[in-house]
């Protein structure tokens, strides 16, 4: 097939009511590509991937992946699903199985696959998170990087053609950050599929191949990263970004210290 | 023996009517939580539909229950069904009436408060997984309401057991009526029997009651997330 693999947003229209969030979309997302989406608060990133799972109604367009419609009401949305693994903000594990319950329930049960198989796949899924340790604790012994973690083991169990990941490390404390985001470049350097809504900017840097900047419904500027950090071509882009750093207050510069000024 | 006017206990059938008493008293309170839980099961689910009419009509029912006493409820079956309808009702199925009213009533709001405790992130990382409407209730929705549910719903039933010494107020032949009838006959041969009637009635609602809490709380424990 020639689309294998391929996700194609053709003018998405989403709404709430009188609020349009999503005006006139259109991406197309290839094989092996990882696309960081951006943008301030409220703008619709989080919709915009919750559309692509078929977990919102829309209002206009279609989404396509492997030529197939993406829709919500179809009776087929589950049998799509499988090809999306989401990450959400708040990991929502399943308080009520364990580590590795967690993990193998969904192909176990959705996708009939054999049992013995399946957590023989879930452990090496654990073992590469860094969690094979916890495979039979609840989740309520783990931290929140770990469940995180577990959160991403459990999308990959299903053997998604591509990963959504929504601000994934945004509920997490600051030191758990990078384990998270670690895995997620492992997974990108072996050339998985990935849309990924973020505000950790170095790490949207170092992972995408595209970055896209959706502002009012729109995308309203894309380009690789080098260009499009270093060098915005929108004004709102470039405002956007300047969010994201400070200016230095200081207004005593410290003197130094002989040895410190003598190292230095 | 003598000082508590236990002696009572084993003239004539005294013991056996007392535990016959209890017998009915248990037999009520079975049948009503038996009818409570299942019912109450569906009358909650029918509580979480969004439909405005079926939010109406539980709400009603639920303050109709809250409100009134069981004893007005069932001074209102018993008397008021005989007169107004003038249908005879025995008193141990308007017992059995009222007591399911209740617990319909408590243990539907149980089981809504337990389904609507679950999360929506719940359900939508579980359709995120590919998970079917069905699979995402059986494997993911239901397990976890049960787990809030049945200790609540122990609860519930210790106290619907507790209420039962109601009955006695409309004249139903139950523990406390045997006692008294007891305690009456021998007022002149036996006047301390009164202490050791009402302390064996204590002892048998305890040894109902007791091992039903003992197992409330020890689910309490093993399910508490
Ligand atoms: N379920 C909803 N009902 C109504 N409005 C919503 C809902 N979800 C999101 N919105 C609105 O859609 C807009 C975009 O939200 P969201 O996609 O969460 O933004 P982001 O993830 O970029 O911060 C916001 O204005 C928000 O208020
Ligand atoms: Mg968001």
């Amino acid at each position: 097939m020639a689309n294998e693999g391929v996700l194609r947003i053709e003018k998405l229209r989403k709404s709430f009511g009188d609020n349009v969030v999503i005006d006139g979309l259109d991406l197309t997302v290839q094989p092996g590509e990882v696309v960081v989406v951006i943008g301030p608060s409220g703008c619709g990133k989080s919709t915009l991937l919750r559309c692509i799972n078929g977990l919102e109604e829309i209002q206009g367009g279609r989404i396509l992946l492997d030529d197939q419609e993406v829709d919500g009401r179809s009776k087929d949305i589950a049998r799509i699903r499988q090809k999306l693994g989401m990450v959400f903000q708040s990991y929502d594990l399943f308080p009520h199985k364990t580590i590795i319950e967690n993990v193998t329930l969904s192909p176990i049960v959705v996708q009939k696959r054999p049992k013995s198989e399946v957590i023989a796949e879930g452990e090496a899924l654990l073992q590469r998170v860094g969690l094979l340790d916890k495979r039979d604790d609840y989740p309520r012994q783990l931290s929140g990087g770990q469940k995180q973690r577990v959160a991403i083991a459990r999308a990959l169990a299903m053997k998604p053609e591509i990963m959504l990941l929504d601000e994934i490390t945004a509920a997490l404390d600051p030191e758990m950050v990078h384990e998270v985001l670690d895995v997620i470049l492992d997974l990108a350097r072996e050339g998985k599929t990935m849309i990924i809504v973020t505000h950790e900017m170095s790490f949207a840097r170092a992972v995408a191949d595209r970055v896209i900047f959706l502002e009012g419904g729109h995308i309203v500027e894309e380009g690789i990263p080098e260009q499009f950090f270093t060098n915005p071509s929108t004004d709102r882009a470039r405002a956007f970004l300047r969010t994201f750093e400070f200016d230095a207050v200081r207004s005593h510069v410290p003197k130094l210290q002989e040895n410190d000024a003598a190292s230095a | 023996m003598e000082l508590l006017g236990l002696d009572v206990l084993f003239k004539g059938s005294n013991a056996m009517r007392l535990l016959q008493g209890l017998g009915i008293a248990v037999e009520i309170s079975i049948i009503s939580v038996v009818i409570s839980l299942i019912l109450g099961m569906l009358f909650g689910i029918f509580m979480t539909w969004k439909n405005p009419v079926a939010k109406v009509i539980s709400r009603i029912y639920l303050e109709i229950v809250r409100i009134m006493p069981q004893l007005v409820l069932l001074f209102i079956v018993f008397f008021g069904a005989t007169r107004a309808l003038n249908i005879n009702i025995s008193a141990e199925l308007s017992s059995i009436i009222v007591f399911s009213f209740w617990g319909v009533g408590e243990m539907g709001d149980l089981v809504r408060g337990s389904l609507e405790s679950i999360p929506k992130h719940q359900y939508e990382s579980a359709a995120a997984l590919g998970m079917t409407k069905g699979q995402i209730y059986y494997h993911i929705v239901i397990p976890q309401a049960v787990r809030r549910l049945i200790p609540m719903s122990i609860n519930l039933v210790t106290r619907m057991i507790k209420t039962t010494s109601l009955i006695l107020m409309i004249g139903v032949v139950e523990v406390m009526k045997v006692g008294q009838q007891i305690i009456e006959a021998n007022r002149m041969a036996s006047p301390n029997a009164v202490f050791g009637i009402y302390g064996i009635i204590l002892l048998l609602y305890f040894l109902v009651c007791w091992p039903i809490s003992m197992l409330a709380r020890h689910l309490e424990k093993k399910w508490s997330n």
